[in-house]
């Protein structure tokens, strides 16, 4: 089923006529209401009548997330604060969040996208839908459940966590699609297993999975243990939380919901735009936002952009799976980490120089495990063992505190991690994903 | 009348120790008390040697942490009861153990056991007064 086959199936011409002039009346918009747009415009030497055609976006200047936290809380809204009816923060954790804000408008666009999300994994009317993101500031949970909503599905808002009464709910409930985090699944699994519960005898028919990096191997071990199929999506919260794009029955490729966020492919360093098929960093306009609209949103992921002829029908361009990113940020448990907020921790504990290593790996129970390697060093080191377990618990509940995630402390050697160029190797992950 | 103990870091994988030991070997140092404080994933070997500066030395030009830490060696006879009356007179005054080990040998017929303990000085200080014998060396 198709959600909407006019603006997913539409002739591309067709929707070109309607990307531009969603992105001419966007950039007139926030030239005319945004301070922080208008500066940057004028630096930039454009004004928005220089955008004539589609392709001219690239006179535009970038966004970083960097500018999302300076412009934090309000800075960036395009509507009076009053039309606002939904904000949501990015899961970030590097202090200040980023603002998402919904107008009445926005909020029927992301129920819209995420109801052809659903679609596209096979969701109808009739399924029931068993959400497992978190709901709350998280995009995830309510993207979904809004979605859900919008298509007329059964919807169990159960949120993550509690795995016993999920697969409970599952049984008792029927659940036909899953949606959550693709380790998540494979976490679920393993409970099933204890608590004698056989997914062969469950409804569930797909899984959307998302908001955390995994592979075609991955996805080969959730259908055969959860025996459904598996659909990658893609969000995030800067350009509207999850709805972005999704795959679809083909499995080769994620849909872009491109009448909404028109997306570019750039070369990171010279920030030119790549042609279709090359690889690169995902850009991304929100062409038909109201409330925090954003213009050429650098997402730091790296991936591709193709059209061809999809067996599904659909005619919106298509966005590999994300094959890295280009900067070292981590996605553990879902929360986004950098390896510096890391050192800024080890730093401030003054027993501490910051010699370290993370390590991230995939253990029994198909969560991301964290292990923090630090080397042992003169200043801190004793010849008691209850010292030195002292300084793993202060850096342990330090890293809680400042990252919000569990990790375990592990005391090294001094010259035992391994140095390539005198530098430290910050991150191994071992997950295979 | 302190003697010095050299506490080395050691994660608990295999050969770590023995790197020591081939280290120390190599050095021609005397050994005359190990031990080693374990937890799940680290260890802290303790060792006293004959020559303390050249084996931390040596230890930490082979990368090792390694540190020095002043202990009291009490010469006691070979006989029942001889740790007891330490113990019996540490705490009557307040002597804070941390920890204690054996040394490897007898001295004179007599055994030392080496206590690291909270305020060295005064643990000292108290051996002597009750007319016990500290080691000032091996």
């Amino acid at each position: 089923m198709i959600w909407n086959k006019s603006a997913e199936c539409d002739n591309r011409d067709d929707r070109k006529v309607q990307q531009l002039y969603s992105l001419k009346k966007l950039v007139r918009h926030v030239y005319e209401t945004i301070p922080f747009y208008k500066k940057k415009f004028d630096e930039a030497g454009v004004t928005p009548d220089d955008i004539k055609t589609l392709a001219d976006i690239s006179k535009l200047p970038f966004t970083t997330k960097d500018e999302l936290r300076d412009t934090y809380p309000y800075g960036l809204l395009a509507c009076d604060k009053k039309d606002i009816v939904e904000i949501h923060t990015s899961s970030g954790t590097t202090g200040t969040p980023v603002l998402a804000a919904y107008t009445k408008n926005d909020m029927d666009m992301w129920a819209e996208v995420m109801a052809r999300c659903l679609c596209m994994a096979g969701a109808t009317p009739e399924d029931v839908v068993q959400n497992g993101y978190g709901y709350g500031m998280f995009t995830g949970g309510l993207g979904v459940h809004y979605g859900s909503h919008k298509l007329g599905c059964h919807t169990i808002p159960v949120s993550s966590g509690n795995t016993r009464r999920q697969l409970m709910m599952m049984r008792d409930f029927k659940s036909t699609i899953l949606t959550c985090t693709p380790s998540y699944s494979l976490y679920m699994a393993e409970a099933a297993k204890e608590m004698g519960i056989d997914f062969k005898d469950l409804s569930l028919k797909s899984g959307i999975f998302g908001a955390e990096p995994w592979s075609d191997n991955m996805r080969k071990e959730i259908e055969e243990k959860l025996n459904l199929q598996a659909y990658d999506i893609y969000g995030l919260t800067e350009i509207v939380g999850p709805g972005v794009s999704n795959e679809c029955e083909a499995h080769n490729g994620l849909h872009v919901n491109e009448d909404h966020f028109f997306p570019e492919i750039i070369d990171p360093k010279t920030g030119e735009v790549l042609p279709e098929g090359e690889k690169g960093e995902l850009v991304f306009t929100t062409i038909t936002r109201e409330g925090t609209p954003i213009i050429r949103y650098r997402t730091r992921d790296i991936t591709w952009l193709w059209h061809d002829d999809c067996p599904c029908g659909r005619t919106t361009v298509k966005m590999h799976r994300l094959l890295g990113r280009t900067d070292d940020m981590l996605i553990l448990r879902g929360v986004n980490v950098f390896p510096s907020q890391i050192e800024n921790v080890l730093m401030r504990i003054e027993e501490t120089e910051p010699h370290y290593q993370i390590v991230v790996d995939r253990g029994d129970t198909h969560l991301d495990e964290v292990e923090l390697h630090v080397e042992v060093e003169p200043s801190f080191f004793s010849d008691e063992t209850r010292n030195l377990e002292k300084i793993k618990e202060k850096i342990a509940a330090e890293i809680k505190q400042e990252l919000g995630i569990a990790v375990i402390i592990k005391l090294v050697e001094p010259k035992s991690i391994a140095r390539s160029e005198g530098k430290a190797k910050r991150v191994v992950d071992k997950r295979t994903l | 009348m302190k003697v010095k103990q050299i506490s080395v870091f050691l994660e608990n994988k295999n050969g770590r120790l023995s790197e020591v030991t081939r280290i120390l070997a190599e050095g021609e140092i005397s050994l005359r008390a190990m031990t080693i404080a374990d937890t799940a994933d680290f260890g802290i070997l303790r060792i006293i040697a004959e020559q303390p500066d050249k084996c931390l030395e040596l230890l930490q030009q082979n990368n090792f942490t390694a540190r020095v830490t002043e202990v009291i060696g009490v010469r006691l006879d070979d006989r029942p009861g001889a740790l007891h009356d330490v113990m019996q007179v540490f705490e009557d005054n307040k002597v804070n153990i941390e920890y204690l080990y054996s040394t490897l040998m007898l001295m004179d017929d007599k055994v030392v056991i080496m206590f690291k303990v909270e305020d060295i000085d005064h643990g000292l200080d108290i051996i002597k007064k009750n007319g016990m014998e500290a080691i000032t060396a091996f």
